[in-house]
């Protein structure tokens, strides 16, 4: 049925064929593109743009918090008046700088920076297509996400500071203008930034899911995609359902804000003075925002996860172990990522009983999260390792992993959780699995996959220096933060000075701050070695990895429809390296079973029969059908 | 062992999937409107199970509306049969029916909101009347989308580029205004039933 509507439709499109060979114009080729890879590359700029500001954020208040009261009128030109005539940093400006750095990291660097980089980048570069379902559409998401980004840019300015209420922006405290002055224009202009962020959201992911269901080459079933498809394209669906759930959470904190409703509100005296709200639940709002900010966990992580296994395998030389394992676990942790989202939620006063229940879900997740952690190590074991940046990066991806993993089965348990709640020890937690492992894989993914984007080698020798300094930094940071957290820090506070307990810690704190500058400035090896490279780097070749994917049969740089001529068919998975009895050590996913007749296994010579099926397959080519 | 490899090597190879990937897209879009409405509406059962719950009974205008509302859909589903048989006269005066309808719709949608405030139910008060309101508004506002997508169809009718060899536009529509009919229908006798 649909190949008859397509074939009437090929013969109707002919004619607008033209429009593609047409030479675009620089607004269109390289701003307002609609163009997959350039999407990509605005994202993955904006996104390192969006990581330098938050970044730097969280260098100022780690100042405070090591050297508390710190003269830093230096910065000045910069913050004006938050720091007052001592020198100070402005209490009500250290929340705003801890809630800004919350949400830039979480949203607009590793969801929009890292998904919609690595999605935008290989969904259609891996499966074999031409482009995104819709161009338009995902034009529109990056634009949407960069409105969104000079919203949020312009609260950073105005007198009354930015949202500070932290990223979950509880209310009352976020819903109330007279709370704290962030409450004020600032949330609001949080609120709005956020809408539009969710809207570039769901129009990023409609189009990635559609994409990989629709637009497979010939031969690229479901059980042939990579992993890193299969870990964006699940990716993607969780964030069709939970961003949604935001979206309605942060319209009924517009409505409590601006209209006086009382969804969030109830009985709240300020000065003595009643508030005419009447009935509302402000636990009601962490329901909601838990159950898209849980998914959100795996959003970030899930893409950094796909990444990794597509590099361990490539540079271990060695089949990814446990493909299937790999797929299910991520289906798995999809799956339990929206029934565990209260235990965020153990001291807000919820039953015990529905405590415990969701203690047990929560606990479940280490079980595909170990298969992938093993799945990793045992890739790696006795492979033929090539210690490239990506690799490095990937391995450090998995230590993190693993360590931040532990302390979430500490942190799932409720009753240990009422003690660590709130604590530095949940910032550890999170910073490590979420926070470092994700930003590990963006790092891998930017030096594996930049030959491919700008043709040219980023500096070997500087990425392992980066890498270096960026692992032990990150183990510096947030490695103590376990025992002051354990010790009883609560998180978010400006100054710890007033307790007795605090003061053996002093020194500790000012050693994670020394660590959190030193991982900083580390950073700008990377920044220095990435916009070089986009220029002056080593030529790349066509495929400098000797990788599997599709991605690599593409010209050096890809031009508009990435494959000149015909789309390749695929005929294997794409963990084919190191075969017995093969000639070289990969065989890439174009490379047909009758031509590898020395390295084939007994069922892989019968699908030699088939070949000529694939071949004779709809194309699936969106120059040649209507799109 | 050797049995299950003749098997597979006599099957045929999976054909990649291709659905028209515009349609996927409207679909998945439709996936996440009911998801920001099942948020809602599970928010408004957690909130209506803490007590302090303003009860009051709904307008009888409700009823009538979403009478209109699901008529509205038969005439839409009539466009399409009209625009599958090329029937183009039909197809016009069908698409012209059901915008009218959900003008009308939404005309009583804002009589029941005035009959509400006559009921002393209003926007700012109890979260059960709040509730109330957003959950409507809400619809309203995605079926004003909705009637967007009628004039583009309208407009297309008019310049013959619905037929029944390009029904692409037309599918896209009809499913989107059934989608927004049910969606009203669950609301209402959500609303009904928990009120």
């Amino acid at each position: 049925m649909s190949s008859l509507e397509t074939g009437i439709d090929i013969t109707k499109v002919h004619d607008d064929d033209h429009a593609h060979h047409e030479e675009l114009s620089f607004w269109r080729k390289y701003v307002f593109s609609e163009d997959h890879k350039v999407i990509a590359k605005q994202y993955l700029i904006t996104g390192i743009f969006w990581s330098i500001i938050g970044l730097a954020m969280s260098v100022i208040f780690r100042l405070q918090l090591g050297f508390p009261g710190i003269d830093i009128s230096w910065l000045r030109p910069i913050l004006g008046q938050w720091i007052d005539e001592s020198g100070k940093l402005d209490p009500n400006f250290y929340l705003a700088l801890v809630t800004m750095h919350g949400t830039i990291m979480v949203f607009f660097v590793l969801t929009a920076g890292l998904s919609g980089t690595f999605s935008n980048f290989l969904i259609p570069l891996q499966i074999g297509a031409r482009d995104m379902a819709s161009g338009f559409l995902n034009m529109l998401s990056y634009w949407f996400f960069f409105l969104a980004g000079v919203i949020m840019f312009i609260s950073l300015f105005i007198q009354t500071g930015p949202a500070s209420g932290g990223w979950v922006v509880y209310p009352p405290l976020s819903a109330l203008p007279q709370a704290m002055p962030g409450s004020g224009l600032g949330m609001s202009l949080w609120l709005v930034s956020m809408a539009l962020f969710i809207v570039s959201q769901l129009l990023g992911g409609i189009n990635y899911i559609t994409t990989v269901i629709n637009l497979r080459t010939r031969g690229m079933s479901f059980n042939r995609l990579p992993l890193t498809i299969w870990a964006f394209f699940i990716t993607a669906i969780l964030g069709l359902i939970s961003f949604p759930v935001l979206f309605s959470a942060a319209l009924l904190l517009i409505f409590d804000r601006q209209f006086g409703t009382s969804f969030y509100l109830s009985e709240i005296y300020i000065n003595g003075e009643a508030l005419p709200n009447v009935g509302g639940s402000p636990i009601l709002y962490q329901h909601l925002f838990w159950f898209l900010g849980h998914p959100e966990v795996y959003i970030v992580l899930l893409p950094a996860l796909g990444i990794t296994s597509e590099i361990i395998a490539t540079n271990s030389r060695k089949p990814i172990f446990g493909y299937r394992a790999m797929i299910a676990s991520i289906i798995g942790i999809a799956f339990l990522a929206f029934i565990v989202w209260a235990h965020h939620m153990f001291v807000s006063g919820m039953n015990p009983f529905l405590g415990s229940v969701f203690m047990f879900l929560t606990l479940i997740i280490a079980v595909p999260s170990a298969v992938k952690a093993f799945n990793y190590t045992t890739t790696l074991w006795r492979g033929n390792i090539r210690f490239t940046p990506a690799m490095l990066f990937s391995i450090g991806l998995v230590s993190l992993f693993v360590t931040g993993g532990l302390t979430g089965i500490i942190l799932g348990n409720s009753a240990l959780d009422i003690q660590l709640h709130d604590t530095y020890f949940v910032v550890a937690h999170f910073h490590i699995v979420m926070g470092a492992a994700s930003a590990f894989g963006l790092f891998a993914g930017v030096y594996h996959w930049f030959p491919k984007m700008f043709g040219r080698m980023m500096n070997t020798t500087l990425g392992q220096i980066h890498f270096w300094a960026t692992f032990v930094g990150v183990y510096l940071v947030f490695f103590p933060l376990h025992y002051t957290g354990i010790a009883g820090f609560p998180r978010r506070y400006y100054t710890f000075t007033s307790y007795e307990f605090t003061k053996s810690f002093t020194d500790l704190n000012a050693f994670v701050t020394i660590a959190a500058i030193f991982t900083f400035l580390a950073q700008w090896i990377f920044v220095w070695n990435f916009f070089y490279s986009m220029f002056k780097g080593k030529l790349a070749s066509k495929n400098p990895w000797q990788s599997n994917t599709l991605e690599w049969t593409t010209p050096v740089v890809p031009g508009h429809g990435n494959w000149p001529g015909e789309i390749p068919a695929v005929y294997r998975w794409p963990y084919d390296y190191s075969k017995p009895g093969a000639k070289e050590d990969f065989i890439p996913q174009t490379v047909p079973h009758s031509q590898t007749p020395e390295s084939n296994l007994p069922h892989e010579n019968e699908e030699i029969a088939i070949e000529k099926d694939i071949e004779a397959q709809n194309f699936n080519d969106q120059f040649k059908n209507a799109h | 062992m050797e049995n299950i490899h003749q098997l597979r090597a006599q099957r045929e190879p999976e054909e990649t999937l291709s659905m028209d990937p515009k349609k996927f897209i409207l679909w998945l879009f439709i996936l996440s409107i009911i998801m920001m409405f099942a948020s809602q509406t599970s928010a408004y059962l957690v909130r209506r199970a803490e007590g302090n719950w303003l009860e009051y009974d709904m307008p009888q205008i409700f009823w009538y509306s979403t009478a209109v509302l699901v008529a509205s859909s038969i005439s839409m589903h009539w466009a399409y049969l009209a625009a599958k048989k090329d029937n183009f006269k039909s197809l016009r005066i069908a698409i012209s029916i059901t915008f009218v309808l959900g003008l009308v719709f939404l005309w009583m949608q804002f009589l029941g909101w005035k009959a509400l405030v006559d009921m002393k139910v209003f926007f700012v008060g109890n979260p059960s009347g709040s509730f109330f309101y957003v959950f409507t508004g809400l619809h309203g506002f995605h079926l004003i989308t909705g009637l967007i997508v009628l004039v583009l169809a309208l407009l297309a009718a008019f310049q013959l580029r619905v037929h029944s060899k390009n029904l692409r536009r037309i599918q896209i529509c009809t499913t989107y205004w059934h989608f927004l009919d049910i969606l009203w229908v669950y609301l209402f006798f959500f609303l009904l039933t928990f009120n």
